[in-house]
């Protein structure tokens, strides 16, 4: 029983951290039909910030409660730099071409991003442990959790909500549903679909770079880390249907579920599982599993 | 009017050249176009693929699985000394068939698939593979295992021309798998690929099933990869799964964009380039050589979409 308490808790953490990752991609991918293969780097920038910033404040002891606000502020200060730049600066010269083409440029985002963190901040490893453990712990069924988890699972949620709330019940989420229902007539209609793509894309840089200013506390900052989670989130958002927000939750749910029992019961296959879970899911539904029947082009 | 081709007269005179040539080359220059030979047989496999629509971000899958095959079969049935752990010519293709079964398993599933679609689910089989040795003890772990050659097709090998010997094995395995390859591309079944890429429902109203071309073509693209993962390992003399892990795929990825589907010798040049370019700029721009890539690979998407071949291509044309 305690173990099954503790792999559900344990899920449950890494699937919010896995929402806030992925659903900026799924996003860009929705409206703009791009797979976003620098999404792990601007994670990982958002990480580097979030520990420029972090170790700013501490080393000058500074309050720190308010050392949370930091994490955010990072994330809104890569998304309105790297948004823009990259979708106004390049992206929109690539609109038009092939799916496939798109995600050879983004890769190309990525290789570049990879070595401008490492220009600005070396090889060396960074650390922002200092608010992981600021709020203290609590139990549940026996083990200690620390409460930074327990409000990641709320941002996660919040994210969410928030982004559903925008779609579907605020007059620019419409507009922005027209367009990813049909991005001509909408631009007939007068809607201004340039803008659109240039709000969505810095909104998903900055979901992605909110996703590693929040991992940043738990973990290392190191030069990898955005490689290794391009990939996590790639498996999410395709289990869930690339493109739906209800989609990636579920993803999320379910490779945050299938890896905490693969680490608590069977170690060696944690990794393995992950991708299996995902292979198997584009097997019997190759579309996702929140996905539309869609019509066969000519 | 169709240009004459002088593919087959260029590789011909390729050929002895470069096993020649070899000789007269310092050794890290020859284990360095080893290393790029090997590659290249990759993206020659990837090549095929594109041509047929298809971008796999995947192959790193069979590179790898070319690479562990011949020496994981030996450790696991205790072949000690068998020729399957020490022979420069039978590794690599025991690696490349293997890597072929398993793609003609895969591949009755992925040619269902495209664009991005193919491109993913054949990253989560490269990334299941990767996730799967680096929890296997005996093969190593994260850590891999050293290999290493004795015999070339029987025939014991001294320690001083083992390299020699590696190269010229890698530009015979080269020669025919570029010889084969385009006798193929001027085949029904293989002018048929690009077909596949133009227009899927017209291919399908002229009685041929796309799906057995790219079937087809996924499984020769495989064995090609498991060749090459062959040739590399044997070259570095040590393999572990980040020969599997998805920027290794990216990197095939970036050199067949690079040089593009022109040629068959297109990816096999790119391929030289790339590593050279690859290892100047490791050596004196440790930082910076990604970006390098990055930048480049932009340019060829947006002013050679055709891939560097082009340029020669139009050259020809003009004259």
């Amino acid at each position: 029983m305690t173990d099954l308490v503790s792999v559900l808790v344990d899920g449950i953490i890494y699937s919010s951290y896995l929402f806030i990752i992925s659903v900026g991609l799924t996003l860009i991918y929705g409206v703009m039909k791009i797979l976003n293969m620098a999404h792990g780097s601007l994670y990982a920038l958002g990480a580097y910030v979030t520990a420029t910033f972090v170790g700013f404040w501490f080393g000058h002891n500074l309050n720190p409660y308010v050392s949370f606000l930091l994490l955010p502020l990072a994330a809104v200060v890569v998304g309105l730099v790297a948004g823009p730049l990259i979708e106004r600066g390049l992206l929109r010269f690539m609109y038009g071409k092939d799916e496939i083409v798109l995600v050879l440029v983004t890769y190309a985002i990525l290789l570049i991003l990879e070595d401008v963190i490492k220009l600005a901040w070396g090889v060396e490893s960074y650390s922002a442990y200092q608010p992981y453990g600021l709020l203290g712990n609590f139990e549940v069924a026996g083990l200690p959790y620390t409460v930074y988890d327990a409000l990641l699972v709320v941002v996660a949620i919040g994210v969410g909500v928030a982004l559903t709330w925008v779609l579907t019940r605020t007059r620019q989420g419409k507009l922005l549903l027209a367009v990813i229902h049909d991005r001509e007539v909408s631009a007939a209609m007068g809607i201004n679909v340039q803008r659109v793509y240039t709000v969505t894309f810095t909104v998903g840089t900055m979901l992605a770079a909110l996703g590693g200013a929040l991992i940043a506390p738990k973990v290392s900052v190191v030069p990898a880390m955005g490689v290794d989670v391009i990939v996590l989130a790639f498996a999410v958002v395709v289990i869930g249907g690339l493109g739906s927000l209800p989609g990636a939750a579920l993803g999320s749910v379910i490779v945050g579920l299938v890896r905490s029992t693969a680490v608590h019961h069977m170690p060696e296959v944690e990794l393995f599982s992950i991708y299996f879970v995902m292979a198997l899911v584009l097997i019997f539904r190759p579309k996702g599993l929140f996905s539309a029947a869609e019509a066969r082009k000519i | 009017m169709i240009a004459r081709d002088r593919t087959l007269a260029m590789l011909l005179i390729a050929l002895p050249v470069c096993l020649a040539g070899g000789w007269l080359l310092p050794a890290w220059v020859q284990s360095l176009l080893v290393l790029a030979l090997g590659k290249g047989l990759v993206v020659l496999g990837l090549v095929l693929l594109m041509r047929t629509g298809l971008v796999s971000f995947g192959q790193g899958l069979y590179f790898c699985l070319g690479a562990y095959a011949a020496v994981s079969v030996g450790k696991i049935f205790k072949l000690d000394n068998s020729i399957l752990m020490s022979d420069a010519l039978v590794m690599p293709l025991f690696g490349a068939a293997v890597a072929g079964v398993v793609a003609l398993v895969l591949g009755f599933l992925l040619a269902r698939y495209r664009a991005i679609f193919f491109a993913m689910l054949s990253l989560a089989f490269s990334m299941i593979l990767y996730g799967l040795l680096i929890k296997i003890p005996a093969l190593g772990s994260s850590d891999g295992f050293n290999i290493s050659f004795k015999t070339v097709a029987g025939v014991a090998i001294a320690p001083a021309a083992q390299l020699y010997t590696l190269y010229a094995v890698a530009v015979v395995l080269v020669f025919f798998a570029a010889l084969a390859l385009h006798q193929y591309l001027r085949s029904h079944l293989g002018r048929l690929a690009e077909a596949v890429r133009d227009n899927e429902l017209r291919v399908e109203y002229m009685g041929s099933s796309v799906r057995y071309v790219v079937h087809v073509n996924y499984v020769i693209a495989a064995v090609l990869a498991g060749l090459g993962g062959g040739l590399v390992g044997l070259s570095i003399g040590h393999v572990d799964p980040d020969l599997a892990y998805w920027t290794t795929s990216g990197e095939f990825v970036f050199v067949a964009v690079l040089g593009g589907t022109g040629s068959v010798a297109a990816p096999i040049i790119a391929s030289l380039l790339f590593e050279a370019i690859k290892s100047a700029a490791y050596q004196y721009t440790p930082y910076t050589w990604q970006m390098v890539l990055g930048i480049s690979l932009l340019l060829v998407i947006m002013f050679l979409p055709a891939g560097l071949w082009s340029v020669f291509q139009r050259r020809a044309k003009r004259a």
